[in-house]
């Protein structure tokens, strides 16, 4: 595993996680009269939410710019955060 | 495949019901609510059809009941509602009740009348008893305990007056006694003294118990007078001016022993009425423990009657006069099941021979019936609200079920509020068989309710979308450890305690190393909510995010327009309309979502200062212009975008012109050749008989198509000079509404693109409503560190959640929800819906509530 800061294992991880569910899940919902709209159901949501996670990281990848904080917050962030 | 995706097929059927069977066969298929029956005699009035007779008898039934809930209600009863479902009666159960009830009615009319009788009896002779007994103080030597007399003025010098005394006089006195109300008194005295002079002597007492008004009902404590006066003429003065003020007066006997007599007459005459009237009170509470019994289950089955007979008045009868016609909406799933209702219908009524249905063709719409479950219901609803599905056409209700709290969530996101909304719904779900939450009368909370399992989805979302948003009451968590490294910063930069003294605000630079090291893994990393610049970065993420969810959910809507095409058989319509709408779309926005992506990836903090903006380059796109300040994104931009630009515009024409020179051509050649297989023309899409006004996916041609049904075949072997002016007119309208369908997509791709960054500006004031409530209100509950800090913090509390709840959760809920409903409704179903449809309403019987 790469140490923090890739993109590699949030990506994977969320990839087969959301692929699982509308990939894998689909199959095997029980055979019955909502069959179509649980699996509708589960397509839309897997799609729409690894959308959201991916474009949430992906912005984050290349920062342009860095966080401006106040001199207190330097102060208290450099020996409490790693 | 459930029945949520399009409406599930619909067909016109006649129904022949032998006469003698008709009722119960419609009794029958009321019971189970299958088929929506239509009006065959509309041009006839409500006095003419021919069961007016019996609806008349089912309103005068109605009548009865409701006088007798009437006396129930005056009784002080309730009425329960009825257990079971009793069926429709039949002609002799249905006398049955009738006699019954009139009888009921009857006698409660009767019992009651008596018992008003014997009150009002019963309340004479107690005015009376008390009349004799408090004028006897007045005339009799011995002054006798009680409330004490109320003379006024003109007797003041002798109260009491004795018949005796004055025996000497030469004068009788007569005495008029009765009873008046109490706020006649005055007047009344006044008068009498005015009109007679001082001939009497009038006295006033106030009875000991009050007693009841005979007009008005209510209890007032009367006032007993006696006036005792000499002379004739005073005798009948006083007696009219008594008449005028309404007093009741009774006979006062002027001796003693007499008074006594009268007074224990009435005693033993009191006591036998009070037995009486208490038989007449049991006979009376008897009859009502009837009608409490019996009333529910005739109401309902006299209602099923009467709309039985209503839907018969909506058949017609056939030329024997012995058969009903009825024209039936069915669901063509249902059509074995009606079978089966007639028949037990007609086995019911003893009849012998058997009512059957049929199919039968029919060039109109359909109405569109779509089943839902508790679950499905509430997404259902919010899509019909814009407009019901036409028939067969695509429903987007199954992936609104996601697609709409998931939109809500994006400018909802925080995971406290998430949590709160998720667990009311969650109570409202798992106790929704409570009658308590279920028939509730506020109309508020019941619109809640219906909604519980929307609500649901939406907090559920909503606490995913805020993990994403790294938000929590608008305090991020740090799940995991921050990408940015302050220490590597204050070492590489040395930022020193008097550096950092001298400097109120620092920036990170991501170039130096080690102060960035790589993505937050699971959404927005928390450093950025400690930062005072974390809107400039918040504001460009949210903007790009919502412009490429917009697009992606716009796409979607265009894809959904496929399987209209296909299922409509409108192949053209795949390659002259889909096919130009994708290919704008995606050269133009489609591009866009890559600019962003391309940009992300490829562009780091080392080029920040050249960095291109994305937005200069797709203004200039359009205007075919280049900014040399504006460094280009990747190698050969320049010509890439302008082959898009030129592909976009492309399909403009093509969409505008396509569909209707490809009728023109297809009407063109079923002109000159008309040997056409009728095949070809079955093939006409079932749109017809739609208003395609309203909507701008129901294009002209479907409203064309339907001339093409009926009268097809008499075009062929008309004359072509004559079908070619109709033809010439209609191509114009064509013609038109596909300019405006080109026009509305096109603008409205721009339009409704911008209008998706409704998702960015309300996730910010979401975001910054709940950074002021945090800093303004609840941070204050934390400065004392006391025990006196301590005490201050509820109440602060207090404050806090209820501005979360009121102002968070409530407004911005609503605001949320009526935003993402307006997405769904204009710029996502614009795309491919026409919803101009109507519902299939079934003729079952509903129960009546009870008020």
């Amino acid at each position: 595993a790469m140490a923090y800061g890739g993109l590699t294992v949030p990506l994977i991880v969320m990839s087969v996680f959301w692929g699982m569910v509308g990939g894998v899940l689909p199959w095997l919902v029980p055979k019955g009269p909502n069959r179509g709209v649980i699996n509708t159901m589960l397509v839309t949501c897997a799609v729409c939410c690894y959308l959201f996670w991916l474009i949430a990281i992906l912005a984050q990848l290349n920062p342009l710019f860095g966080p401006q904080l106040s001199n207190e917050t330097i102060w208290y962030l450099k020996y409490d955060w790693p | 495949m459930g029945s949520l995706f399009r409406s599930e097929e619909v067909c016109l059927a006649q129904l022949f019901l032998q006469s003698a069977s008709a009722y119960s066969c419609v009794s029958e298929l009321g019971e189970r609510g299958l088929l929506e029956f239509r009006d065959l005699n509309p041009k006839v009035s409500a006095f003419q059809r021919r069961f007016v007779g019996e609806v008349r008898r089912c309103e005068e039934m109605e009548k009865t009941f409701t006088f007798l809930q009437q006396e129930l209600r005056d009784a002080g009863r309730v009425l329960a509602p009825c257990p079971d479902n009793p069926r429709a009666p039949l002609a002799r159960e249905a006398l049955r009740v009738q006699e019954q009830s009139e009888q009921l009615a009857q006698e409660l009319r009767e019992v009651s009348r008596n018992r008003a009788s014997l009150r009002g009896r019963l309340r004479d002779l107690r005015q009376y008893l008390h009349v004799l007994r408090e004028g006897r103080r007045f005339t009799s030597l011995p002054a006798s305990l009680g409330s004490p007399p109320r003379s006024r003025a003109l007797s003041e010098r002798e109260p009491l007056l004795d018949p005796s005394l004055h025996q000497h006089l030469d004068r009788k006195i007569n005495f008029v006694a009765g009873v008046i109300h109490p706020w006649r008194v005055s007047a009344f005295e006044r008068l009498l003294w005015r009109a007679c002079r001082g001939y009497l002597v009038a006295s006033f007492v106030e009875m000991p118990e009050p007693m009841e008004d005979p007009t008005t009902g209510e209890s007032i404590t009367w006032v007993i007078f006696v006036i005792s006066y000499w002379g004739e003429q005073i005798g009948q003065k006083i007696r009219k001016i008594s008449d005028c003020f309404h007093c009741h007066v009774y006979p006062y006997p002027e001796s003693e022993a007499t008074r006594e007599d009268t007074m224990s007459g009435l005693h033993s005459q009191i006591q036998d009425l009070s037995v009486v009237l208490e038989e007449t009170e049991q006979y009376l509470a008897q009859v009502l423990d009837k009608v409490v019994l019996a009333l529910p289950t005739w109401r309902v089955q006299v209602q099923k009657m009467k709309a039985i007979y209503l839907i018969l008045n909506q058949c017609s009868f056939d030329v024997t006069e012995k058969c009903l016609i009825a024209e039936v909406w069915c669901p063509v799933r249902d059509l074995t099941q009606v079978q089966d209702a007639l028949r037990q219908g007609s086995y019911k009524s003893g009849s012998s021979v058997e009512c059957f249905v049929q199919r039968i063709p029919t060039s109109e719409s359909p109405p569109t019936l779509i089943r839902t479950n508790k679950f499905t219901a509430g997404f259902q609803s919010i899509v019909d609200a814009y407009g019901v599905a036409s028939y067969q056409e695509v429903n987007p209700a199954p992936y609104a079920i996601i697609t709409f709290p998931f939109i809500f969530a994006i400018m909802f996101g925080d995971v406290g509020h998430g949590l709160l909304m998720f667990l009311f719904a969650l109570w409202m779900v798992l106790y929704e068989d409570r009658p308590s939450l279920r028939q509730a009368s506020n109309e508020i909370w019941l619109t809640f309710f219906e909604g519980r399992y929307l609500i649901l989805l939406m907090g559920a979302f909503s606490i995913y979308t805020g993990f994403i948003y790294n938000e929590c009451f608008s305090k991020a968590t740090a799940i995991f450890p921050s990408a940015w490294s302050v220490a590597a910063m204050a070492n590489r930069s040395s930022w020193s305690s008097d550096y950092l003294a001298t400097h109120p605000f620092l920036t990170l630079d991501p170039n130096v190393t080690g102060v960035f090291q790589g993505p937050y893994p699971f959404g927005i990393d928390p450093i950025w909510s400690l930062a005072t610049n974390h809107l400039n970065f918040l504001n460009s993420f949210k903007m790009k995010m919502s412009v490429v969810l917009g697009i992606v959910h716009m796409g979607f809507g265009v894809v959904l327009g496929i399987f209209n095409h296909v299922h409509f058989r409108q192949w053209h319509r795949l390659v002259l309309e889909f096919l130009p709408e994708m290919i704008f779309l995606l050269a133009l926005f489609g591009y866009l979502v890559f600019l962003i992506f391309f940009k992300w990836i490829k562009f780091t903090a080392a080029n920040s200062l050249v960095a291109p903006s994305i937005l200069i380059h797709f203004i200039d796109m359009f205007l075919f212009t280049s900014n040399a300040d504006n460094l280009p994104l990747y190698q050969g931009q320049v010509p890439v975008q302008t082959a898009l630009v030129v592909l976009a515009l492309a399909s403009v024409p093509v969409l505008l012109l396509g569909t209707p020179l490809h009728l023109w051509c297809r009407q063109r050649s079923l002109r000159s050749s008309p040997a056409t297989p009728v095949a070809a023309r079955e093939q006409e899409p079932l749109l017809e008989g739609q208003e395609a006004g309203n909507s701008v996916n129901a294009t002209k041609e479907d409203v064309e198509s339907r001339g093409h049904g009926p009268d097809a075949k008499a075009r062929d072997t008309a004359a072509a000079g004559s079908g070619g002016r109709l033809q010439h007119s209609d191509l114009a309208e064509i013609f038109m509404h596909q300019a405006i369908h080109t026009i509305e997509y096109c603008l409205g791709c721009v339009s409704n693109t911008a209008s998706y960054l409704r998702l960015w500006a309300l996730s910010l004031a979401h975001a910054q409503l709940s950074e002021v409530l945090w800093t303004m209100v609840m941070r204050n509950g934390f400065v004392r560190l006391s025990y006196v800090g301590g005490v201050v913090l509820v109440p602060v509390f207090a404050a806090f959640a209820v501005l979360t709840v009121a102002i968070l959760l409530v407004m911005e809920g609503l605001s949320a929800f009526l935003h993402a409903l307006r997405l769904h409704w204009v710029e996502f179903q614009n795309k491919f819906y026409v919803g101009a449809g109507y519902k299939l309403c079934p003729f079952t019987f509903t129960p009546d509530p009870w008020e």
